[in-house]
Order: C-alpha cells, then structure tokens, then sequence
C-alpha cells in the first residue's frame, strides 16, 4: 500500500525551477531513499511533501492527505527532521524531548527515545554541548516524538565520522523496525546501496530513475558491460556523468 | 495544545534565565544602575531649582524604567528570534503540530515579564533606597508603561524582521538602542532637555514613553501626543515586521 505518492510535481523559486518533473511511490515500511546532486531539487521535494511549501503543480498523497490542504492533520502524523534545523544552545536534552512530546496528541514515551538512542547519559547536557553525532541523534528523537507513521530525514549522516554514522544506519533500520516508513534524502551511494530498499535518483529536478539500488547496479552493467558496478556508478551515469574506470 | 503552550513558554522562560547576559543587562541594569547614580554622582540625593525642586534621583527613575523596556525590546528580543530562524529553530517547528508563531508569542511573554521585572526592581530600589514617590497618575503610568514596551517591542520585532542573520540584528538593534536611549534622556534628563531635542524624543516612541511616564509620576495624565506617537509606531512597525517577517 503506497504511504506517499508523488506525480508531476513541480515547485519554482521566481525564475529558477526547483523541482521540475518529480514522480515516486514510497511503500508502507520501506526505507526509501531519495538521491541526486546538489541544487537537484531533494530538499524542496521533501519540503513539499511535508507541507512546509505549496507545490506548483502535480499531486501529492501522504497517508492519502493533501500537505497544501491537510498540513495540520500531517504533522501529526510525518516527523521530520530537515537539514540544518537545530536547537536554542542552552537548551536540555531532556527539555526538548519533553517539550516536543507536547506538540502531538499521541506522542511517543520521549524517556523510551532516550534509552533507543543511547542519549540517556545526556539528558541534563545542553544542546550547544553535543557532538554532531550525538546532535543528530536528538534530532531523530524528535523527529519520531509525535509517534510518526512516516519520518523524513534529510541528509541526516552529513558531517559525521564513519563511526557515528554506521550507528545512523543502525537506529534508521530499528526506526523501520518500529513500523515507520522512512524517507531518507542523501548523496552517499554506500549509505542509500546498504539502507534504501527502492531509491528515486532525482536530476535537474527531475526524476530520472525509482528502482531497487540492486536493479539500477544490474542495469548499469548490462548497459556499460561492466562487471563489478556500484550504485554510484549507476547514479553518475543516470546523473549525466562519464563513469571512469 | 494548552500544554504545549505552557510548556513552550516555561523552557523560553527557562533559557532566557540561563542567559546571563539577558538577565543581567535586560532585568538587573536598570536598578543597578539607578544605585550607582543615587549613591556614586555628588548631588543625586539634592533636590534643585533647575529641576523645579526635585532631585535628580527623582526625574532618573522614569528614564531607567525607559532603559529597561529599550534594553528587552531591541537588544535581546531581535537576537534571539533572529538567532532561532538562522540555526533552523522556527523552521523545525513549522514541522511539527504547534508551528513558529507561538514561539514568536512565548518570547515576546517571555521578554515582556523579564521588562516588567526590570520595571518593578527599578521602581523598588528607588523607594526603598532614595525614598522616591510612586507615581501619582497610576493609570496613566500604567497606560505609559504597557503602550511604551508595545511599541518598542514592536520596533524590535521589526529589527529581526529585516535582519537576515543574528549578527545583523543584535547590530541594528545597537544602532537603534544608543539613540533610542539619547531621546528617552538618559544623558540630558526631562527639564534639561533642550527644547529643539525635546520635540524631536516626542516623536521617538521611547522619548514618547519616557515623557509619558514623567508626566505620570508629577501627576499628569500622558499627553495625546505621546499616545498617539507610542500607539503609532505599534500598528506600523507591528504591521511591517508581521509583512516583512521570514520564518528561514
């Protein structure tokens, strides 16, 4: 059963089009990534799909609500955590979870989230006090306060040394665990090829492939007689690049 | 939803406590300050002709309350809204079921109670220390106070409104403040003020709040003039800041 469907969106910024001809399905329990260069238009698409922004054009369905139409009754439902949101700097981890938690109707035990996320030795700590990994953690606890049923995470491993985000990947695969279908926008192959059961590879604003990450590397070796892809050469030859051998 | 806003406005409360800085500049300065004038500057204890038989003491007390609703309005409020939209806080609660705006509604409380507390030590200090009357137009002072800090809240609302990033608002926030606090008299105190000086604080909206308060301490009810200036710069720079504000 699709949670989100996606078809001919279109979202321009006065002359410049973001998002020009996006169109995906994301499936109940998938992790679904969304990958494509910089200034592709992934942001914008999961702003939209959030309601944070009015779309253009083309027809958006998350859980079956319109986000332009139903935003209210969709932030109970979708957490999302989005690049470059952070928190007042003397602010608690525990304050923010417990202020968070209040935002929703049905939220989540916050106290649980702390324990899930291995922030419970943190909780007194000051957010201006956190490592980035640590930063990144909170902000998936809040993201997964209200009880989600869908949770966007935007570019969440950005800036994190390897071993704080192979713990990323490990608490992605326990939220989906949990029931939530995830949507992750990234630009790292390794993590999108090891998490994302379907991606949507989104260039110029458009998409130009939704496939498994397995699919998109078989095709990608028929096509260039390749024997050993990977899913990053499947994206630089769907992003328009020459892929070096 | 109840909940949410209480508790919202309990953290604000919160890290607004832990800010020293605000504490300190924002709710403390202004009595503070009016302890160094009555006992450190020779005569502040003296009553003179030149200021009809009052003390200096008396005439500094409504300037230092004006100093307190400046110091809120324009310094710490614009920074930290200014401060929320550059890290992303305004924009992590648009995500959420309780949105921006009430954020933007627990600081302006926030920093609202924080003047008032200013306000209360302030007069406080200045009748337990220097025997300094209460006003005697009570309404009027209250009308005074309340009108003033709207207005000059709504002047620092409109600061974080153009200001693109923290560092631009905590600096047009200085730019205003200094003159803000030259009209309201803080260096050329109510009768002293020259007349040219004096027409031009009526139009300011803390030189309107400081004369207003004044007259309401001698006993007068605030003049139309500085209602109308107070109420003024309320609806427009209100109304501008509600235009221009972004939430990233």
């Amino acid at each position: 059963m699709p949670v989100i469907e996606i078809s001919n969106l279109r979202k321009r910024y006065g002359e410049t089009v973001a998002v020009a001809d996006v169109s995906f399905t994301v499936d109940s329990g998938e992790i679904f990534g969304i990958l494509g260069p910089n200034g592709a238009g992934k942001t914008t698409t999961v702003e939209l799909l959030s309601g944070l922004r009015r779309r253009d054009g083309g027809t958006v369905r998350v859980l079956g609500k319109d986000p332009d139409r139903d935003g209210a009754e969709l932030r109970e439902l979708v957490g999302v955590q989005l690049q470059e949101s952070e928190l007042p700097e003397r602010i608690r981890v525990s304050e923010a979870l417990e202020l968070y938690s209040t935002f929703y109707r049905e939220p989540a035990d916050w106290r649980e989230l702390l324990d899930v996320l291995g922030l419970s030795g943190r909780r007194n700590a000051r957010f201006g006090t956190l490592s980035g990994g640590q930063r990144q953690r909170l902000s998936i606890a809040l993201a997964l306060v209200g009880d989600p049923q869908v949770a966007v995470l935007d570019e969440l491993t950005t800036g994190l040394d390897p071993a704080a985000r192979r713990d990323t990947w490990a608490l992605i695969e326990s939220v989906r665990n949990r029931g939530v279908t995830v949507v992750l926008v990234t630009h790292f192959m390794d993590e999108a090829e090891r998490l994302c059961d379907r991606v949507a590879v989104i260039d110029a604003g458009r998409t130009v492939a939704v496939d498994t990450p397995a699919a998109l590397v078989a095709k990608v070796q028929a096509e260039h007689g390749l024997d050993r892809a990977t899913l990053e050469d499947a994206y630089l030859a769907l992003t328009g690049h020459e892929i070096g051998v | 939803m109840t909940t949410a806003v209480t508790r919202l406005t309990i953290v604000e409360s919160k890290l607004f406590l832990r800010d020293t800085t605000s504490v300190v500049m924002g709710v403390a300065f202004p009595a503070v300050l009016l302890l160094l004038l009555g006992f450190a500057i020779p005569g502040f204890r003296e009553a003179t002709d030149d200021l009809d038989g009052l003390r200096p003491i008396d005439i500094y007390v409504p300037i230092v309350l004006a100093m307190a609703i400046c110091t809120t309005s324009v310094s710490v409020l614009p920074t930290y809204l200014a401060t929320y939209r550059e890290r992303g806080v305004l924009r992590r609660l648009a995500t959420t079921p309780v949105g921006p705006v009430r954020l933007l509604g627990a600081q302006l409380l926030v920093n609202g109670a924080g003047t008032l507390v200013a306000v209360a030590l302030a007069v406080a200090v200045g009748t337990a220390a220097f025997g300094v009357d209460l006003p005697r137009q009570v309404p009027g002072f209250l009308i005074a106070l309340v009108l003033g800090t709207a207005a000059m809240f709504a002047v620092g609302l409109l600061i974080a409104a153009v200001a693109p990033r923290a560092k631009t608002a905590t600096g047009i926030g200085m730019l205003v403040y200094f003159p803000m606090l030259f009209f309201a008299g803080v260096w050329t105190p109510g009768p002293v003020m020259p007349d040219g000086l004096r027409r031009a604080s009526d139009l300011t909206p803390l030189g309107a709040a400081s004369q207003a308060m004044q007259d309401a301490w001698s006993g007068a009810f605030p003049s139309a003039l500085h209602l109308a200036v107070m109420a003024g710069y309320l609806l427009l720079a209100g109304a501008l800041a509600a235009r221009f504000f972004r939430w990233e």
